[in-house]
């Protein structure tokens, strides 16, 4: 494959003179080189304090500790929770995204009066400041005695729930979920408005009804746009700290802690940048383990772009 | 709205096979039904936003009642509180944060942007593909050498900093985007410009700059609401200097003793984001796809 597009290039044009490679490398240096520094630098020094034992707190000094800090980081219940909790929380709201984001695209698709205004007020969620909106869900929509949900579930007649208390995960994936349902609607309207016309009419001309329309036309043209969206909503859900932090402090009993907010307590609650450190290490291969299938996918539908 | 066209050919399709009474009947009845549920939905979503804002305007004994009060007697005090209780160091902060973090991203991301799609490089795919990995990368997973490395500069709790790791967090979205935008410039155009002569950096300038202005406003309004709203690194690298986010954390001990005020607060740092998202919306799907789907 490489192959062949080296032999077009060449055949398009005489291979590239040494100058003109470089004059068209400059561009891209300044981003590329500030991204390296950035990003590899730390995580290479990231990688040296994981094999360090270092502890702020007695005021020691990095001192050599070989595995240790990996066998403490695998010996660690709470490590085990936590990964568990971030696949339930990362997995639970992009599923629920993707669901409730169809639905409200599907909906948001047909024509009524009014459609652009209903549009921009459902992507609000998505803009409001995250700390700001969390905050508020915590005492004015979580908060048993006075909080919303606590209103409605007495209105039914049920017993009052307190959701940060009874169901911490279930209240975090609500309010993850409220937050990206609009971002994962933005991008399955997109791919609902690039629906293949000519097919649907094909299809309702031979007969088919508006559900088999669906699952063989929309469904299938669907399919991209429901992977990038999924991929963007779990690499940013992967990583959630400020909900954690101001919802549930990651508690009870570290019921809502995920990896992120794991290391965070680790080094700059227990100050333990060697344990920290191995976390992190360990966290990005079980981050890369968790997306790089799903980065294959996007680098399908970006080979297929065709330019 | 954004698709007028596909709408037409179906309306039109609709009128030609549902000739017969009934089934129009059946079709007006249909799109009631869409239309009902499809505002339901929206203002489902919508609704916390609202409530925020309706809660911001209540003296907090009538928030703090057990059954939400939609009649009272607004009040803005909370609104001056929020402005009287040192928001506005915070708030320069997050303005001077986001502006220089999202003007930085445009620029290293736009000459990048050229050389992954006009004049391409030779394997413009590995570094998209290098730019994009970075953003799998935990973030908690380099803070503490960030951290070391502040804490030696004396940068710890400065604005720099914020605006060093915006500006790392926003490239490879701004470069991500920028391209996708770059690549549906017409070739022709281009090609027209290098045969009447021009110099590569005057195609740049005053053929491809010109085109790219709704993308850049786009990219800029998105990786300006990113940052605006960054808490991360904010809370981990910063604690008295620092943004909006951070303010907002100050009220997280006060507990729901405050839910009135906090709504005022929590309604004031979104509006600049809301509004600009609102803006940002059309160009934003077609940035949010990065050119992947077509």
């Amino acid at each position: 494959m490489s192959t062949m597009t080296m032999t077009t290039v060449v055949a398009a044009r005489p291979a590239m003179s040494r100058h003109e490679k470089w004059a068209r490398r400059g561009p891209l240096l300044p981003a590329l080189v500030f991204t390296l520094v950035l990003t590899q630098i730390p995580f290479a020094v990231t990688l040296f304090l994981s094999v360090q034992r270092w502890l702020l707190l007695d005021g020691s000094v990095p001192s050599f500790a070989g595995f240790q800090n990996y066998l403490g980081v695998f010996q660690d219940e709470v490590f085990w929770k936590s990964t568990g909790n971030t696949v339930v929380m990362t997995g639970g709201t992009t599923i629920a995204c993707i669901l409730l984001g169809l639905v409200l695209a599907f909906l948001l698709n047909q024509q009524f009066p009014g459609r652009g205004i209903a549009r921009t007020l459902a992507i609000t969620p998505f803009f409001v400041m995250p700390v700001a909106v969390t905050l508020f869900w915590k005492s004015a929509m979580f908060d048993p005695s006075f909080g919303l949900l606590g209103f409605f579930s007495r209105s039914l007649g049920l017993p009052g729930v307190n959701w940060l208390s009874e169901y911490p995960m279930a209240a975090l994936v609500m309010l993850l979920t409220w937050r990206f349902v609009p971002f994962a609607m933005l991008i399955l309207l997109a791919g609902l408005q690039s629906a293949p016309q000519d097919q649907l009419e094909a299809a309702q001309m031979d007969g088919a009804g508006p559900f088999r329309r669906f699952l063989s036309v929309i469904l299938p043209h669907l399919r991209p746009f429901i992977e990038l969206a999924a991929l963007l909503l779990a690499m940013n859900l992967i990583q959630t700290f400020g909900e954690i932090a101001m919802l549930t402090a990651g508690g009870p009993a570290y019921g809502t802690t995920n990896i992120t907010f794991y290391i965070y307590l680790k080094a700059f609650n227990a100050f333990d940048f060697g344990m920290a450190s191995a976390l992190g290490v360990v966290a990005l291969i079980l981050t890369i383990a968790l997306i790089l299938p799903m980065l294959r996918l996007l680098s399908g539908i970006f080979k297929t772009e065709g330019r | 709205m954004m698709t007028t066209s596909t709408l037409d050919t179906r309306a039109t399709v609709t009128r030609r096979t549902a000739a017969a009474a009934p089934r129009r009947a059946r079709g007006r009845g249909l799109r009631v039904l869409w239309g009902v549920l499809g505002w339901a939905g929206s203002l489902t979503l919508f609704f916390p936003v609202a409530y925020m804002v309706l809660k911001s305007l209540q003296t907090e004994k009538v928030a703090a009642s057990a059954t939400p009060q939609f009649l009272f007697e607004p009040t803005l005090e909370h609104y001056a509180a929020a402005f009287g209780q040192g928001i506005w160091p915070y708030a320069i902060n997050s303005f001077l944060v986001t502006a220089v973090s999202t003007l930085l991203v445009v620029a290293l991301a736009l000459p990048a942007a050229w050389a992954l799609s006009v004049r391409a490089i030779a394997n413009p795919q590995d570094s998209l593909f290098f730019f994009i990995s970075t953003k799998m990368m935990p973030i908690a997973a380099g803070i503490i050498p960030v951290y070391i490395v502040a804490t030696n500069l004396g940068w710890l709790n400065t604005v720099h900093v914020l605006v060093i790791m915006h500006l790392g967090m926003n490239l490879p979205l701004g470069i991500w985007m920028l391209r996708s935008f770059m690549q549906e410039i017409p070739r022709e155009i281009i090609e027209a410009a290098q045969v009447d002569g021009a110099k590569t950096w005057r195609i740049g300038w005053s053929v491809v700059l010109p085109l790219m202005r709704p993308g850049i406003a786009s990219t800029a309004l998105l990786c300006a609401v990113f940052s605006w709203n960054e808490y991360f690194y904010a809370a981990n690298l910063t604690s008295s200097t620092s943004t909006l986010p951070l303010y907002l954390q100050k009220f997280l001990s006060f507990g729901e003793l405050y839910t009135a005020q906090v709504a005022a607060v929590a309604t004031i740092v979104s509006i600049p984001v809301v509004i600009a998202g609102w803006f940002a919306q059309k160009s934003l799907v077609r940035g949010l796809l990065f050119g992947a789907v077509k």
